[in-house]
């Protein structure tokens, strides 16, 4: 078997002519990754795939989108949920550009405050964070002022 | 122009808090300026409040200004489901400030995002309550003649109690403070604040008793333990009656030291402190009164 076939094997989600691929996604946080990026609305031809073997994280999931390019502002969201999210731009098959996943400064809508007696749980309200630690993750509810630590997140 | 809201401590500039002291003083000299005359302030207590309500009442009333509002939710649209925004939004058309307590933390930030007139936080919940913050500022300027350098203890519960918190971030704008913590473990300042003093390099010291160390005090700031912030009752019975304060612990302590109290007070200080000289409390309240006044002109910007 040619080293080629071995890989074309190995990559087992068929190659895109121009999009994205996000790799590296844990496989358990697929579904909300489609979600905050709005996938589900997206007309042209999208392959998910998970469970993937992966040396680093066990298990990964990885998204390959025809067609569509990410701003950064839009791609980071996923940042809380995806941490080591890697994009690859691609055009006319090849990888034109390798992009990581940056925690955003301002975090809104996407994660729910932890604080019950907040506003924002109790009313329709978009949440809005300031970031104040990215690593471990603390996010500061503009509304109650309590920290949300990224033991305690809540994906919406 | 942006609209002026007070909705934290912390959205106010240490020019704002000494413009607003100044005011304050300015209104108790001459408590009846007609400022607010022709103009309508709602005063939306979604939780009752009896001090409060009507110290910012009085305040607008010798403003000369009209009130609309209620006094409880039971009384209002919210009883029937009327969302927050939607009470914001009807209210914030007749009037010109709104002035709200509501029991959810954050409600004041919100409302004051969908009124088109500005918004003064009253408390919501256990989050701010910024001006029993200046009046507490305001009582400490009148009775130690500066807000620098001041040696001050706050006792009782120093987790869920808002105006100590806001109270420690105000006075941390100040030169050389030192702050004295006395509380149960349960009830200890939160590691945050204590976390915001060292990067300030602000002196504090935690204590578990109340002992001869509030004989160095400018100002103790007592606290109530409120059983509404307990989860657990069994929690509450454990810790309610921990410290409290009486006449006979005062003798060595300084003579400009005051006591000062958010009230209602329970039983934290024993009414054999009241007679007093050093205790301060009632006349605080009184004073609260002079610096709303002076809070709605700074934010309607008319003085």
């Amino acid at each position: 078997m040619s080293d080629s076939l071995k890989k074309k094997l190995k990559l087992k989600v068929s190659a895109i002519n121009d999009g994205t691929v996000i790799d590296h996604i844990p496989s358990e946080n697929l579904f909300k990754v489609i979600s905050i990026l709005g996938l589900e609305k997206v007309k042209s031809q999208i392959t998910f795939g998970f469970n993937f073997e992966s040396e680093k994280m066990g298990s990964k999931a990885i998204i390959k989108v025809s067609d569509v390019f990410f701003e950064d502002d839009e791609i980071n969201k996923i940042s809380l949920i995806a941490r080591n999210a890697k994009l690859n731009i691609i055009r006319d098959y090849e990888v034109v550009e390798k992009r990581v996943v940056e925690v955003p400064d301002k975090v809104i809508g996407i994660v729910k405050c932890f604080n019950p007696k907040c506003i924002t749980n109790n009313e329709e309200i978009t949440t809005y964070f300031n970031v104040i630690s990215k690593n471990p993750l603390d996010l500061k509810c503009k509304y109650c002022e309590k920290i949300t630590h990224e033991h305690q997140m809540v994906i919406k | 122009m942006k609209k002026k809201d007070l909705i934290s401590i912390t959205d106010y500039s240490k020019e704002d808090y000494l413009h607003i002291l100044d005011l304050a003083a300015d209104f108790e000299k001459n408590p009846n300026q007609r400022l607010l005359e022709g103009k309508v302030v709602a005063s939306l207590f979604f939780e009752p409040s009896t001090r409060t309500r009507l110290s910012f009442e009085t305040a607008i009333n010798r403003l000369g200004g009209r009130i609309i509002g209620f006094s409880d939710a039971g009384s209002s649209s919210v009883s029937k489901g009327e969302t927050l925004h939607d009470t914001i939004r009807m209210v914030s058309n007749y009037v010109d400030l709104i002035v709200m307590r509501h029991h959810l933390e954050g409600s004041a930030r919100y409302a004051a995002e969908v009124a088109d007139v500005p918004v003064i936080n009253a408390g919501d919940g256990a989050n701010q309550h910024p001006t029993q913050t200046l009046l507490d500022m305001y009582s400490i300027l009148k009775t130690q003649g500066t807000l620098d350098n001041i040696n001050i203890f706050m006792i009782g519960d120093l987790k869920y109690g808002r105006t100590v918190h806001s109270l420690l971030m105000a006075l941390s704008e100040f030169v050389n403070p030192i702050f004295n913590f006395i509380a149960p473990e349960e009830l200890a300042m939160p590691e945050e604040y204590k976390l915001f003093l060292k990067e300030k390099g602000i002196r504090f010291f935690e204590h578990t008793e109340i002992n001869e160390n509030i004989n160095h005090a400018d100002i103790i700031y007592m606290t109530r333990v409120q059983k509404e912030r307990f989860m657990d009752p069994i929690e509450y019975e454990k810790v309610k009656n921990v410290y409290i304060l009486r006449n006979n612990m005062l003798n060595d302590t300084k003579s400009n030291m005051r006591i000062l109290h958010p009230l209602p007070r329970i039983n934290e200080i024993h009414p054999d402190v009241d007679k007093n000289e050093k205790a301060y409390y009632f006349t605080q309240a009184k004073n609260g009164v002079y610096t709303r006044q002076a809070i709605i002109a700074h934010i309607l910007n008319l003085k």
